[in-house]
């Protein structure tokens, strides 16, 4: 029997506009039922690669495959299969919210029930309210519930909650949790780590048109400097001493005056080792943290601090 | 707030495509009637112009019969060009613009179903101007003549050409570009394609290009059937034919969906 294809399976893209190349070489597969992040800075090539994927891009090299299918030759098949939101527009200007999600729902063989969707996402309140005037947020929620409301297998989300509140944040990463729950995969590109690590079973880190790492969260953050302990004192304390006692590997930083940074492989017996200098120096540990290193921390090394133009 | 589990099962499909077609239909002509400018356009201009021209001996008409008599062909054919190429090309250049277009790529309706939806739409909205413009004819007097049929073999024909070139400017130009050129398309014909003005009241060395105008064998056509009562006027018709192959077929060819 022949296993079902996964729901995206991307193998050497290459998409370039004119002299610029967006996409070069990019690999990625996204299992059935995962929720996947597709992280990456401005200009990575996150976008071209998702809409390339939804058929609106034809790959210069390289195959697409969604659900199994070519997303340009077979889209006619494909399209009622997968929902859709862009990173903005496609809302008639003078649409109503709760119209134009009826009018969606219409074009679906058996869509949602428009209005608990409306109740859920708290569409409601745009009354009679036109598009082009509907607040930010709401037009988010709105094309966020157009993405869902015909029942698709997989969706695609572009920076779904760019520019949210955090109540309506909260509520889209409610509504994509239910979807995987239900056997929805999800495909979402964000700028947020806190959201790919709330969200995601899968991240795909994209830099310079490629998938530079990927993983689940966990595996991202693990390895490299694994953890790091924070404390506050006064200022210019003599972390020479505290090197003596510290293990090999582990390093100790004043990173502004009065604020201590300990990097090293964490566990109990290196926040007491910490914690006995401190005491040895007659040092009361003000604000005393340890953290795990976070996505943020992963994405930063991999694509650099520098701004991107 | 959570739901009950499988909520969001998967059941994907597309509608069946006469649903689609008359939903989007419907959806399209609601947007349309909803905008005030197109409104304008649409059913305001050609209205007043009908009216105002018809009782104030501003312009010298032609022909036999009332006033009305000339009028009321011209301003037919200015209601089929405002709303198959000005207010089409300005709402779908705004559709475009705004990733609507975009949008329904991404939807089960397919591309071909969306154009009819939207020839469908023109359609409605021209009945319902023609409606209107013959109920206030025949009030200021007005005596039509002529095969009926000639007369919608006009209007389709015309409705066809004018779409064709809508949408070419719709999906190649920027939609303000084509928000300020479709509104200037419609001054220029409207005074120079026969509409309210004759064009025998122009130089004949510009009347032989004028008269290949769309717009111009549109009123010419309607004029010839409505106001004499002769019979099929092939050239015209033949030119709408012209206007409405090169016009679909550049559309078809370079219009842009984003």
């Amino acid at each position: 029997m022949q296993s079902e294809p996964p729901a995206v399976e991307v193998a050497g893209l290459v998409k370039r506009y004119g002299a610029k190349v967006a996409v070069d070489g990019l690999d990625l597969v996204i299992a059935r039922g995962s929720v996947t992040a597709v992280l990456g800075p401005n200009g990575a090539g996150k976008t071209t690669t998702i809409e390339t994927c939804e058929g609106y891009r034809r790959p210069d090299a390289g195959t697409v495959r969604v659900l199994g299918l070519d997303p340009v030759a077979d889209s006619q098949r494909l399209r009622p299969r997968i929902g859709v939101m862009l990173q903005s527009g496609g809302v008639y200007a003078g649409a109503r919210a709760v119209e134009m999600l009826r009018h969606t729902a219409k074009l679906h063989a058996d869509p949602l029930d428009v209005d608990a969707l409306v109740e859920r996402l708290g569409l409601g309140s745009c009354g009679r309210t036109t598009y082009r005037r509907l607040s930010g947020g709401q037009q988010q929620r709105l094309a966020l519930a157009m993405a869902v409301v015909g029942r698709p297998e997989l969706v695609f989300l572009d920076e779904p909650t760019a520019g949210l509140d955090p109540q309506a944040r909260r509520a889209t990463w409610d509504l994509v949790r239910d979807l995987r729950r239900d056997g929805v995969t999800v495909v979402v590109t964000t700028h947020y780590m806190d959201e790919a690590e709330q969200l995601a079973d899968a991240v795909a880190i994209v830099d310079h048109g490629r998938v530079i790492a990927s993983g689940s969260p966990e595996e991202l953050c693990r390895g490299g400097a694994e953890s790091s302990l924070h404390f506050a004192g006064p200022a210019g304390l003599d972390l020479g001493s505290l090197a003596k006692v510290l293990p090999d590997g582990a390093a100790a930083v004043e990173l502004s005056p009065g604020s201590y940074r300990v990097q090293a492989p964490m566990d109990p017996r290196l926040v007491a080792t910490v914690t006995t200098w401190c005491a040895d120096a007659g040092v009361l540990p003000e604000k005393l943290t340890v953290q795990r290193r976070s996505l943020e921390d992963v994405f930063l090394e991999l694509t650099g601090r520098e701004l991107r133009s | 707030m959570t739901t009950s589990q499988g909520a969001y099962a998967p059941a994907p499909g597309a509608a069946p495509i006469g649903r689609m077609l008359l939903a989007q239909t419907a959806f399209e002509t609601k947007m349309l009637l909803r905008n005030g400018e197109q409104l304008l356009l649409t059913v305001i201009i050609p209205t007043v112009l009908l009216v105002l021209f018809s009782s104030v001996d501003v312009v010298s008409v032609t022909g036999p019969g009332n006033r009305v008599d000339f009028l009321a062909p011209g301003l037919l054919a200015l209601a089929v060009m405002s709303t198959a190429f000005t207010g089409q090309a300005i709402a779908t250049g705004f559709e475009r613009r705004y990733g609507v277009l975009k949008r329904l790529g991404a939807s089960p309706l397919p591309r071909w179903a969306l154009l009819t939806a939207k020839t469908g739409c023109v359609l409605v909205t021209e009945a319902l101007q023609v409606t209107l413009l013959s109920v206030i004819a025949l009030a200021l007097g007005w005596s039509p003549h002529g095969n009926p049929l000639t007369v919608v073999a006009l209007l389709v024909l015309g409705t066809a050409a004018f779409s064709g070139l809508g949408l070419l400017m719709a999906g190649t130009l920027r939609a303000e570009a084509t928000l300020a050129g479709a509104n200037l398309v419609f001054i220029l014909l409207l005074l120079a394609g026969g509409v309210i003005v004759p064009l025998t009241k122009f130089p004949s060395a510009v009347r032989g290009a004028l008269e290949l105008l769309p717009i111009s064998a549109l009123s010419d056509g309607l004029r010839s059937v409505l106001q004499t009562g002769a019979g099929v006027p092939w050239s015209d018709l033949a030119t709408l034919a012209v206007w409405a192959v090169l016009g679909l077929a550049a559309a078809a060819r370079f219009f842009r969906w984003e």
